[in-house]
């Protein structure tokens, strides 16, 4: 589904990615992880489209397509969904109006009819329901004085609407207490099937132990340094990621 | 243009208007005692003239292209075009108004209907009032909004033929809003008038009154209006200015309000049409406990100005004062918010908030924002702010990250900006209108509609 080749990145004009290859299967889910500045953030937006993030370098290519050619409204419909780690607050723009436009921007896209009022809401509904979103938080401010945990839930809820193909979740267990760690990590399992594929970016293993992934990736500086299976992650709890650091090559200094 | 030549062409100006006062003064509807202030404010005038930037309040004001237009009255009983289809636009939807219409400030009855009113209420011409019972308005008229420091107001004394009066006996609630259109056409010369608006509120009475000023491009045509109001106690009263002319039309607007103790006001003055545009607005707390509310959103492009002088004076102890005001600036447009807050050495326990917040949608359009407070009292909550940026890249990104084309999300974005001052709005279909206007502004706003 997603094939990334030597991607490299600089960020004001500082190299942040130093060359990721990462493949990504329909069905899969992947968890990268890394200590803080190692670059998750990075990979995450630059996937998304973030303007500021410039590719110096290596390729993207999403169902066969470029994905790093694309604008950031084209790749959210063809099927690409980051949930922020910083969900912008919108005061004017009511949540539900919100996510109209962007579903109906997304089914025009694909030669579907705009989705009625009344369908609408029932889809909003059942989606709310699953991620404990009461009624009121419809006609809010999109994000408006919503708590950290409201606004990661949120951005589970309109994933739930708006049914990606390729989930990334950018430090999405950042901050939430963990009953509403356990709606969030439910609302992404109920997501999780053979045609859909998560890119799970976090610091800690928390998330990862309601989301178990298929893959687990460490990110260090710039570059993979380790790829396993879910024990990984857990290794990674136990024993912080000193170890990996310590053992990651080192790039060679340049002889004379 | 040089300093030298601004003066002349102000100079030029004051004698042709001075002028037209001595030939047109016999026509104008004057019991004895209005012949006398006319005759104030047009010395007055010609003490003064015609500011120019030199003077600090009109800094950023260039009135040149104004004084350049030779503009005449309307020619009384010629043909003007306005039939009833044409201010359909202007209507609120299924909101059900009275309306009083005026043509280059004359009452149209033909294009007027009053609705049935609660007893006592009246909704008349200004002009035959003045003829019909002359003493009735003389302990109001002209007595809020000072000619002596204005010489647009002094203009308008001096000239004015007609306007809208409106009169709530005490203890009277009106339900329906009373719709005053204001039309400006000019079929051969560019076109003056000078509306003049009386709103007298009674003790405990209510009433929501709708000023819009209307007309069509390309005429050229110059409003000078004045509205006074005057609000006994505990009173209540919700004005909306609503100003669409056509953007090759001049206006200048002042407000004056009086309040008596707990009375409350709320002007909503809401700009979108003009080539220059300035609004003035300036209340006055004369007894204890009132409130009033500045709700205003001015919206240029092009090559439009459009400027909003407030005064809010707080001369009671504990009255609250909210002002709110945004300005969304587009193409080359210039604008102005010029906020001043006094708050008397007596008016203790004085609540005063002021927000002016603009956002530029383009890197050519300017806005100058000057927030003030003034404060002789000591035990006052006050405060101000005032903000100037672009849209947040951010929420562009993030509407953009959820399918949201780039433009529709600029839309999105700048109106979202204007919903804290449309939200102000407790009549709903007003609010449903204001929300078209703003994004019929917008070079894609109707896509955006569709949505909502």
């Amino acid at each position: 589904m997603l094939e990334i080749k030597n991607l490299q990145v600089k960020v004001a004009g500082k190299e942040i990615l130093k060359g990721i290859d990462l493949s990504i299967g329909s069905g899969e889910v992947h968890a990268v992880m890394g200590p803080n500045g190692s670059g998750k953030t990075t990979l995450a937006q630059v996937l998304a489209g973030r303007l500021a993030y410039e590719v110096t370098g290596g390729t993207a290519r999403f169902q066969g397509k470029d994905l790093l050619a694309m604008k950031p409204e084209d790749r959210a419909r063809e099927g690409v969904f980051m949930a922020f780690q910083y969900p912008v607050e919108i005061p004017g723009v009511s949540n539900a109006y919100f996510l109209k436009a962007a579903l109906n921007a997304i089914r025009k896209y694909r030669g579907l009819e705009e989705i009625d009022a009344m369908d609408f809401m029932g889809l909003v509904q059942d989606k709310a329901k699953l991620l404990g979103l009461d009624e009121t938080f419809m006609k809010r401010g999109l994000n408006e004085g919503f708590s950290g945990g409201e606004k990661k839930k949120n951005e589970v809820f309109q994933m739930a609407v708006l049914e990606p193909k390729f989930c990334i979740l950018d430090e999405t267990d950042s901050g939430l207490d963990i009953d509403a760690l356990r709606l969030v990590a439910n609302g992404v399992n109920t997501m999780r099937g053979p045609n859909r594929a998560m890119l799970v970016v976090t610091h800690y293993q928390r998330l990862l132990d309601y989301v178990i992934p298929d893959f687990v990736h460490v990110l260090v500086d710039g570059r993979i340094v380790k790829s396993g299976d879910a024990d990984l992650a857990r290794n990674l709890e136990k024993h912080g990621y000193g170890w990996i650091v310590e053992e990651a090559p080192k790039p060679q200094p340049a002889r004379a | 243009m040089r300093p030298g030549d601004i003066v002349a062409v102000a100079l030029d100006a004051k004698e042709t208007y001075v002028a037209e006062f001595a030939s047109a003064e016999a026509d104008l509807p004057s019991p004895s005692w209005l012949r006398g202030i006319r005759r104030s404010a047009i010395e007055r005038f010609e003490a003064v003239g015609f500011p120019t930037q030199r003077h600090e309040e009109w800094r950023f004001t260039n009135l040149a292209p104004l004084l350049r237009v030779p503009f005449k009255p309307a020619i009384i009983g010629g043909p003007d075009g306005v039939v009833a289809e044409k201010l359909e636009p202007f209507a609120f939807g299924i909101l059900k108004t009275s309306r009083l219409v005026f043509v280059n400030g004359r009452y149209a009855p033909r294009l007027s209907y009053l609705r049935s009113l609660p007893e006592g209420v009246r909704i008349a011409s200004l002009a035959e009032v003045l003829r019909q019972e002359p003493g009735t308005l003389e302990k109001y008229l002209a007595r809020f909004a000072r000619f002596q420091d204005d010489p647009f107001v002094a203009l308008n004394t001096a000239f004015f033929v007609d306007g809208a009066f409106v009169d709530v006996p005490k203890n009277t609630v009106v339900d329906e809003p009373i719709h005053l259109v204001f039309v400006s056409t000019a079929r051969d010369v560019p076109t003056i008038a000078y509306p003049r608006n009386l709103i007298r509120l009674g003790a405990g009475s209510q009433a929501t009154v709708i000023e819009t000023y209307a007309g069509w491009a390309p005429e050229v045509t110059f409003t000078n209006a004045v509205t006074e109001v005057v609000s006994a106690p505990a009173s209540v009263l919700d004005h909306y200015k609503i100003q669409r002319e056509s953007e090759a039309a001049f206006h200048i607007a002042t407000m004056a309000v009086e309040q008596d103790r707990n009375s409350s006001v709320t002007c909503h003055s809401m700009s979108f049409g003009g080539a220059l545009v300035r609004n003035y607005v300036h209340t006055l707390f004369r007894g204890e406990g009132g409130s009033v509310g500045l709700n205003g959103l001015f919206m240029p492009s092009g090559i439009q100005q459009s400027d909003h002088y407030t005064r809010i004076d707080h001369a009671a102890p504990a009255c609250t004062s909210l002002e709110l005001y945004r300005g969304i600036l587009g193409g080359k447009s210039r604008g102005v918010f010029n906020g001043n807050i006094y708050v008397r050495k007596d008016a203790q326990k004085t609540v005063a908030r002021q927000v002016n917040k603009n956002l530029l949608l383009s890197k050519e359009a300017f806005v100058d924002s000057t927030p003030g407070l003034e404060i002789l009292a000591d035990d006052v909550k006050c405060s101000h702010a005032s903000t100037i940026g672009q849209l947040d890249e951010n929420a562009v990104f993030y509407l953009r990250s959820r399918g949201i084309d780039e433009e529709n999300a600029r839309h999105i974005l700048t109106y979202a900006f204007a919903s804290d001052v449309v939200n102000q709005v407790k009549v709903a279909p007003i609010r449903i209108k204001l929300d078209q206007l703003i994004l019929s502004r917008l070079p894609k706003g109707a896509d955006v509609g569709e949505t909502l």
